[in-house]
């Protein structure tokens, strides 16, 4: 019979085309304004490392300000100091560690004939390159050895390599960066976690860096630190070493923790190491040191913000408003249809046959209205790009996941709005239709 | 076979009570050819509706085909109205996008029958009225006589043990109502039960039995022709 409902609904389809067409139209402005908005929310909150997303911690250490609380009600720091991230680094607690910031240096690219240009950089310690699954290219990251003897060695993007070394392996060449020259030894793929969840403190998303260097060089060469420096008392002296070693955080520190006994451990060391810095002077605070996991830190950090959620409900009222317009369509198109329904009643149509029959004609409109509602939420997305421009470039872009949603949202919706209609169809008193056509 | 018994059958509005039926007593056995006449409003469409299931009634007993249908719910209904009653009506009822194999098809989609079955089932019938050469027509192509044969083969697809015809010939010319009732008149013969609802008493009086129905009661009856198909 299923394939006689679809038969008998391409017909009714085609009787009224006008009518079909306008509930099409209604249900496709519905899902293309939900699935637009939808996709944001859905790339916005996704997890941007799934496979081990709950074995990678952000480390917090309340280093704050004795009289108010870095953030309310009783939260630590976002980022760490210097000399946290250093001495933790030192301790390698974890299984594997990487403290970061972001900075930034000019390359001077070895063609006489292309000019100097300011690359965005990251400062870190080479397990961020085996923590966060970061794909190469050429070569590898450094090891363990160029963070202990600050060596001048360097991974690069892929676009970086591509307008240093035109695409070819630069692996072994020599970079010139903040002015020192640095050995490249691994190039990155084509990497961009959405969110950039390593570093959310400047934006969550954020373009991944186009070099990065070993953090243990901040301090020779002096790099300069990007990002979001806060402070809650004033550094004691002047100058870069000084301003370095004061209270001001502007690191980011992750660990690798691969079991639950493992990240027990290492909050046991971080409040250990909590202790021996009050016995020093520091953390004037009651113990409140973190570890968050990756989804946990999205979380915190409202990457997905308010906005975007009133407006993921607001696309959802206006779904529901279409589907009224279709409801009403509906219940036009079908009482059109009360003369065939009093004959199909007549000849031994079950109230049951016929809800069946016009549940799969509104799922036809629905599949329908979904199909032309993928092309209007392409056209928003595409619209969304054009005003905001690259900064959202990386969440207009609709997965498998989206469009099976986009389908299911407009199939149970439709049907959702066609119940009702449906239901009055099929209660039609056959006898008044029969002698009255 | 059809038998009712002080059917009542009551129209409720806000402001008015219309008393459709009442104690409306009838018997047609098998291989009858009844012609069912009166005024307008004497209940005559009201009965035809409820001997074909369409309608529910207020009160008595009502049985078909030796079942007492009065506590049927839809689906038993339903059921009863595809196997056993086939139905004729005045402005034929034919869906206007479907050619005629499809219309003559519609009641032998929700019997279950495979294809093959139904597609002899729907040659025969139209072969049966005179179409089988137009089974690739719209109605929109046919006269009314012929859309008229196409609802007959409709009704006949099913083999049913009734044909309900509600004023069969309203809207033909002399000449096809003639050929509509010589129809009629040939499905009778073989056998099927025929209870036809009409205005004209030319026509009502090439039935075999005749009822007046007035005030929603059966106040006449002649032409009394009890059995005579059934066993013929």
């Amino acid at each position: 019979m299923f394939q006689y409902y679809l038969k008998l609904s391409l017909k009714s389809l085609r009787r009224n085309p006008i009518l079909s067409a306008l509930m099409v139209t209604a249900i496709a402005l519905g899902i293309g304004a939900c699935m637009t908005i939808l996709t944001v929310n859905y790339v916005m909150s996704s997890d941007p490392i799934p496979h081990k997303s709950d074995k990678l911690f952000y480390v917090q250490l309340d280093s704050w300000d004795p009289y108010q609380p870095a953030r309310e009600p009783n939260d630590p720091p976002d980022q760490i100091t210097w000399t946290d991230a250093t001495n933790l680094m030192q301790e390698k607690a974890a299984f594997r560690q990487a403290a970061m910031a972001s900075s930034n240096g000019v390359i001077e690219p070895a063609d006489q004939d292309s000019k100097p240009y300011l690359a965005s950089m990251r400062l870190t310690y080479s397990d961020f390159f085996s923590m966060f699954d970061v794909p190469f290219l050429y070569g590898s990251a450094w090891d363990a050895a160029a963070d202990e003897q600050e060596q001048l060695v360097a991974v690069i993007s892929k676009a970086t390599n591509d307008r240093n070394f035109g695409g070819e392996n630069s692996v072994g060449q020599t970079l010139r960066v903040a002015g020192e020259n640095f050995r490249i030894v691994g190039v990155v793929d084509d990497w961009q976690p959405v969110p950039r969840f390593y570093d959310v403190t400047t934006g969550a998303f954020d373009d991944t860096e186009e070099v990065y260097l070993p953090l243990a060089l901040k301090m020779p060469l002096e790099l300069p630190s990007s990002g979001n420096v806060n402070c809650w008392k004033e550094p004691d002296g002047d100058g870069f070493i000084a301003f370095l070693q004061s209270e001001c955080v502007n690191y980011q520190m992750w660990v690798e923790l691969p079991s639950d006994a493992d990240k027990q451990r290492y909050m046991d060391f971080l409040d250990n190491y909590a202790n021996q810095q009050k016995a020093l002077g520091r953390f004037p605070r009651p113990l409140n040191n973190k570890l968050s996991d990756v989804m946990q830190w999205m979380e915190y950090n409202n990457v997905v913000n308010d906005d975007a959620e009133v407006m993921l409900w607001l696309s959802f009222m206006f779904l529901a408003v279409c589907l009224l317009n279709t409801i009403g369509l509906l219940l036009a198109k079908f009482s059109t249809k009360a003369s065939e329904i009093g004959l199909r009643r007549a000849v031994g149509a079950s109230r049951g046959d016929l809800f069946r029959q016009h549940l799969v004609e509104t799922a036809m409109i629905g599949l329908a209205g979904g199909l032309a509602g993928l092309g209007l939420a392409w056209l928003g997305l595409r619209g969304i790009e054009a005003i905001f421009g690259e900064f959202v470039s990386k969440m207009v872009h609709m997965d498998t996941n989206m469009i099976i949603v986009a389908l299911a949202l407009a199939l149970v919706s439709s049907i959702l709005a066609g119940l009702y209609p449906t239901w009055r169809a099929c209660n039609i008193a056959p006898a008044g239709q029969l002698k009255s056509q | 076979m059809l038998t009712m018994t002080d059917i009542k059958k009551v129209f409720r509005t806000d402001v008015v009570e219309t008393h459709a039926l009442r104690d409306f007593n009838l018997q047609v056995d098998e291989g009858e050819f009844v012609a069912v006449t009166g005024p307008s409003g004497s209940g005559k469409t009201t009965f035809l509706n409820i001997a074909g299931l369409l309608e529910t009634f207020d009160g008595g007993i009502y049985q078909l085909d030796g079942e007492d249908v009065s506590h049927f719910n839809d689906k038993q209904r339903s059921r009863m109205r595809n196997e056993k009653i086939g139905f004729i009506f005045q402005s034929f009822n034919l869906i206007p996008d479907l050619d005629l194999f499809d219309n003559v098809d519609v009641p032998l989609r929700y019997r279950g029958f495979n294809s093959a079955e139904r597609k002899r089932r729907i040659e025969q019938s139209l072969e049966t009225v005179g179409l089988a050469n137009r089974m690739k027509h719209l109605p929109a192509q046919l006269s009314g006589g012929q859309q008229q044969r196409v609802a007959i083969a409709r009704a006949l697809a099913g083999e049913p043990r009734f044909l309900l015809a509600d004023e069969p010939t309203g809207n033909l010319d002399s000449q096809m109502a003639t050929s509509v009732m010589e129809l009629l008149k040939s499905i009778n013969d073989t056998g099927t039960t025929i209870i036809m609802v009409t205005h004209d008493p030319q026509l009502a009086a090439e039935a075999k039995r005749n009822i007046q129905v007035r005030d929603g009661r059966v106040s006449e009856v002649d032409n009394v022709m009890p059995l005579k198909a059934a066993t013929a």
